[in-house]
């Protein structure tokens, strides 16, 4: 692997070397008219193939603004990537043209988004819209392209696939319509795939078919999986490894299993307390206290300071860095060691 | 302090009794002379009872009914049939000054603290509106002073009376839409998905709210939502509904620990919990397909269509929500039995 990193990368849970995807200390700023809100803040992380790694953050929290810089489809402006690497199978791709990462985005990373029937072209059938890219970037003839579209609609599980090739998106339901777009997706069989709250707009029944159904063609056609969400539910289901994102930080980084154990970190133990349990009935519901902050004025020291119950002065005067908790956990807090041991907070 | 709306009735007692209430919105043909084609079943003969103190659950997916259910009751939609009385008076018989005593006693939450408040209007004039339609609920020159205090029941800041929906964030703004809804003191207040547009850390603080006023108000809650984990938080009894109808009904642990009819059990199976052990434990039950439109139900059993127990009877016979023998609380499933192995 080249050295192209002049910046001292961050404590990293694994080797920085031979992962199939990896961003290393981002930054991405809006400019807007009112300010500079700085939306990412040194986020890394990585991805090896075949695992689901999930991200999970509220919203305002960075983890789509990271998803979008990874598939290169910011809006910029008003977005700047001030600094930091993307690298795709050791290349980075921030440093590559526009036809270059073209290449690149569907036919090795590709994303589905949260609100299917915005993200579909209303005034085309869907099959021309799955057979689109297979026209286009493998140069498929229309029959060809028909066929393979049926194929594809076959493997999300479309029912008469052949027959709704000509129907338009608003003649599916929201589960169906999700499944067209994971067939677009995977149109370039994508060794990674971001799946951006796929199941966020979706009821319960047919969420869970949706999961199901990713889950299958991750582990059939092995691919990666980026899950961004913000639902610990389905997380706990389907990621083997977890990154808490809060104002543009990663947090707390850990194996799905150690995480929902013991969090490391103030924000995540404060998530994990206050959702209500179906399994169990609860009396008051603790609170996270406060707001999430305004990007534009992030606090000073540790962003999470102004919210949380084990604050120090060292919170408000030191950042802290990610401490290392072996098992390649790692958690930015300074009392990460404390907050785990902490069985009662 | 203004006296309540309504004289003040036993703790535990009925007061909102709904009777096989319809919806049905038709489906016309034609311009200048519309034909009716069909109709849209949204609520298809719902019964239920909400007692005073409790909060009743109502839970089911996009397109049950839930949320035309909620308008029914505050007299947003009209009736096709039924029947609902509010602390004995007739609901949807009322017109003119009985139907505003009788809104002045049941108010609503949105869902969207973002489009439910007019950006235009102070805080103070949005929580204040009602008191103009209803003048007699709290003299002119206390207003101000009773939306201070109506401030600081939902937990902002009374001196923020003057600043506009977009000075708050998602959850102040849902608390603005909880104040509204105090103004009148109502004795019910219907909460259509309050907590879903708003970010986990947030949610439970919004919840939190509502069972602290239920608690020192003696409110009653009709509390409508998708999210089945809040609602079992929050709920005395709950009602599943499933195109249209009630399908089953019971106390929080009925419902949770012993559902009896398919379609709760599918879907409080296939609800995601937050605990990466129970991964390989859990048994999911996979519904096949889509929920079938409302504006075409299946026959008898609106359910069978998905049901891995049908039979030919369900087809033929609709199933009422009533005690079976192996039943311990009504469940509309001609099967309706216990799940085996929990």
């Amino acid at each position: 692997m080249s050295q192209h990193a002049v910046r001292p990368t961050p404590a990293s849970p694994t080797p920085p070397d031979g992962h199939l995807l990896e961003v290393r200390d981002l930054h991405v700023e809006f400019r807007t008219g009112e300010g500079v809100a700085k939306v990412i803040n040194g986020v890394s992380y990585h991805l090896d193939p075949g695992e689901t790694l999930a991200v999970l953050g509220e919203s305002g929290s960075g983890k789509s603004v990271t998803a979008q810089a990874i598939m290169g489809i910011l809006d910029t402006p008003p977005a700047h990537i001030s600094s930091g690497e993307i690298r795709y199978s050791g290349q980075d791709l921030l440093s590559l043209a526009e036809e270059q990462r073209r290449q690149i985005r569907g036919r090795d990373i590709a994303m589905i988004f949260q609100d299917a029937l915005s993200a579909l072209n209303p005034v085309f059938p869907v099959g021309w819209q799955i057979g689109e890219t297979l026209r286009q970037r493998l140069g498929m003839s229309r029959a060809d392209a028909r066929r393979r579209s049926v194929e594809l609609m076959d493997l999300v599980q479309i029912p008469g696939a052949a027959s709704r090739l000509g129907d338009y998106p608003h003649q599916f339901s929201g589960g169906m319509r999700q499944r067209v777009m994971i067939a677009m997706a995977l149109a370039m069989e994508p060794k990674v795939l971001i799946a951006d709250e796929p199941t966020t707009a979706l009821d319960v029944t047919v969420q869970a078919q949706i999961m199901d159904l990713l889950a299958d063609l991750r582990r059939d056609l092995n691919m990666a999986m980026i899950l961004i969400t913000h639902d610990l539910g389905v997380v706990a289901d389907v990621a083997d490894r977890i990154a808490v994102m809060y104002a543009g930080r990663i947090v707390e980084h850990a194996d799905v299993r150690s995480l929902y154990r013991a969090p490391a970190h103030p924000y995540t133990k404060g998530l994990l307390n206050s959702i209500p349990r179906l399994d169990q009935r609860g009396g008051k519901l603790s609170t996270i206290r406060g707001l999430p902050p305004n990007l534009m004025r992030i606090p000073s020291g540790c962003p999470f300071h102004p919210r949380c119950p084990y604050v120090q002065q060292v919170c408000v005067d030191v950042v802290p860095h990610d401490l290392i908790l072996g098992d390649g956990r790692t958690s930015a807090c300074h009392f990460a060691q404390e907050v785990r041991d902490d069985r009662a907070g | 302090m203004t006296a309540p709306a309504s004289p003040t009735t036993v703790r535990g007692e009925t007061l909102l009794d709904v009777n096989h209430v319809v919806k049905h919105f038709p489906i016309t043909q034609g311009v200048v002379f519309k034909k009716k084609t069909g109709a849209v079943k949204a609520v298809d003969g719902v019964s239920f009872q909400l007692r005073r103190g409790e909060t009743l659950g109502i839970v089911g997916e996009s397109g049950c009914g839930k949320s035309t259910l909620a308008r029914l009751l505050m007299r947003l939609e009209k009736p096709t049939a039924g029947r609902a009385t509010l602390a004995g008076r007739d609901l949807f018989a009322a017109s003119g000054g009985e139907l505003r005593r009788i809104r002045r006693n049941m108010q609503m939450v949105m869902q969207d603290p973002y489009t439910s408040l007019n950006p235009r209007m102070t805080v103070g004039d949005i929580i204040g509106e009602p008191f103009e339609i209803h003048p007699e609920a709290s003299p002119k020159g206390s207003r101000q002073r009773r939306i201070q205090e109506l401030l600081d029941v939902v937990g902002l800041n009374p001196e923020h009376i003057n600043r506009y929906p977009h000075q708050f964030s998602g959850g102040q703004r849902q608390r603005i839409g909880i104040a509204r809804a105090l103004a009148l003191r109502p004795e019910v207040i219907v909460c259509d998905e309050p907590v879903s547009a708003l970010d986990v850390s947030i949610q439970a603080q919004v919840i939190n709210l509502l069972e602290e006023l239920q608690d020192e108000l003696g409110l009653s809650y009709i509390f409508i939502a998708h999210d089945l984990s809040v609602v079992r938080h929050i709920s005395d009894r709950i009602a599943v509904m499933y195109l249209g109808r009630i399908v089953e009904i019971g106390t929080e642990d009925e419902i949770y620990d012993r559902a009896t009819h398919p379609y709760t059990q599918a879907l409080l199976s296939a609800a995601p919990v937050p605990d990466p052990d129970a991964r390989e434990h859990r048994s999911i039950i996979r519904l096949r397909g889509d929920v079938p439109s409302p504006a075409d139900p299946p026959s008898g059993c609106h359910f069978r269509t998905r049901c891995w127990k049908a039979q030919d009877i369900c087809a033929t016979q609709d199933p009422q929500a009533v005690l079976r023998a192996a039943d311990p609380h009504p469940s509309a499933c001609h099967f309706a039995e216990l799940r085996p192995g929990g």
